[in-house]
């Protein structure tokens, strides 16, 4: 079988990912970046399924496009959005914060280009993924080698759930 | 053309998560700070996701995980973000400065 991971849906998706990305933060009304950043996850899940990761690709199309977006979006209605599409969208410290971000680009260049550990990464064959089993081997590790990780996450969503319904309720 | 190597997908996690960077420390707005912060989280996952591809499927078992507490975290910070709009009228992350003397 042909594979779909061509160079060209590579670069399509993770255009569409950046751009998705760099929509969100300019964006003055929170709906419009709420729908970039679905447009983002939904490249993303693309990338995934080039990656031989259906499962993942599966999760975060349910989980985060129609969970927490929809989460996001509920929450943007509740605050009033005409009231801070009015005011100064950027901080004080904006200046400080994008030299800050470049600097940290600049450094991941650096060691993009630079390091050769990464260059032989670039030359070393891949795994053979599953192709048909990639779910059932992904449960496997999950009640296998991760199964206290796994108990553990499953306790941090309970504590989850109880703070955000402690938050939410009008009187504490 | 230039074959794809797990090189590309990093470059473009980098880029992602750059732009999650910056929007948490210039926006104004607690939501699109709190999206940034799923930018990041993303950038990440793609990262492990990509790593998986040559070392097995570790990777993506984190990925679930990472996807996981990005739930949790956006459920509380929202929770939060309604408690705090309710007592201030505002969600600017500039005017959350109870605790400054």
């Amino acid at each position: 079988m042909t594979p779909v991971a061509t160079p060209f849906f590579f670069y399509l998706l993770s255009g569409l990912a950046l751009l998705g990305g760099v929509l969100v933060i300019t964006r003055k009304n929170a709906v419009h970046s709420a729908l970039a950043l679905i447009l983002t996850l939904l490249a993303l899940a693309g990338l995934y399924l080039m990656l031989y990761a259906p499962f993942v690709a599966g999760v975060q199309i349910i989980l985060y496009a129609g969970g927490i977006m929809v989460l996001f979006l509920f929450v943007i209605m509740l605050v009033s959005i005409e009231k801070s599409q009015r005011e100064e969208q950027f901080n004080k410290q904006w200046i400080g914060g994008v030299v800050g971000a470049v600097g940290l680009g600049a450094l991941f260049v650096r060691v993009f280009v630079r390091s050769k550990a990464l260059h032989d990464l670039a030359g070393m064959p891949l795994a053979q993924l599953p192709e048909q089993s990639n779910t059932q081997e992904i449960a496997v590790y999950l009640y296998g080698n991760y199964m206290l990780a796994f108990e553990i996450a499953s306790l941090l969503l309970l504590v989850a759930i109880i703070g955000a319904v402690v938050m939410a309720k009008k009187r504490i | 053309m230039v074959p794809i190597t797990t090189l590309h997908y990093l470059i473009v996690a980098a880029g992602l998560f750059v732009l999650g960077v910056v929007g948490v420390l210039t926006r104004r707005n607690v939501v699109i700070v709190l999206m940034s912060i799923e930018l990041i989280l993303n950038a990440v996952n793609l990262n492990l996701v990509a790593f998986s591809r040559m070392w097995g499927l570790h990777g993506q078992v984190f990925a679930i995980f990472v996807i996981t507490d990005a739930a949790a975290e956006a459920a509380v910070g929202l929770g939060i973000l309604i408690a705090f709009f309710r007592n201030k009228e505002t969600v600017n992350v500039d005017e959350v400065d109870l605790l400054k003397w």
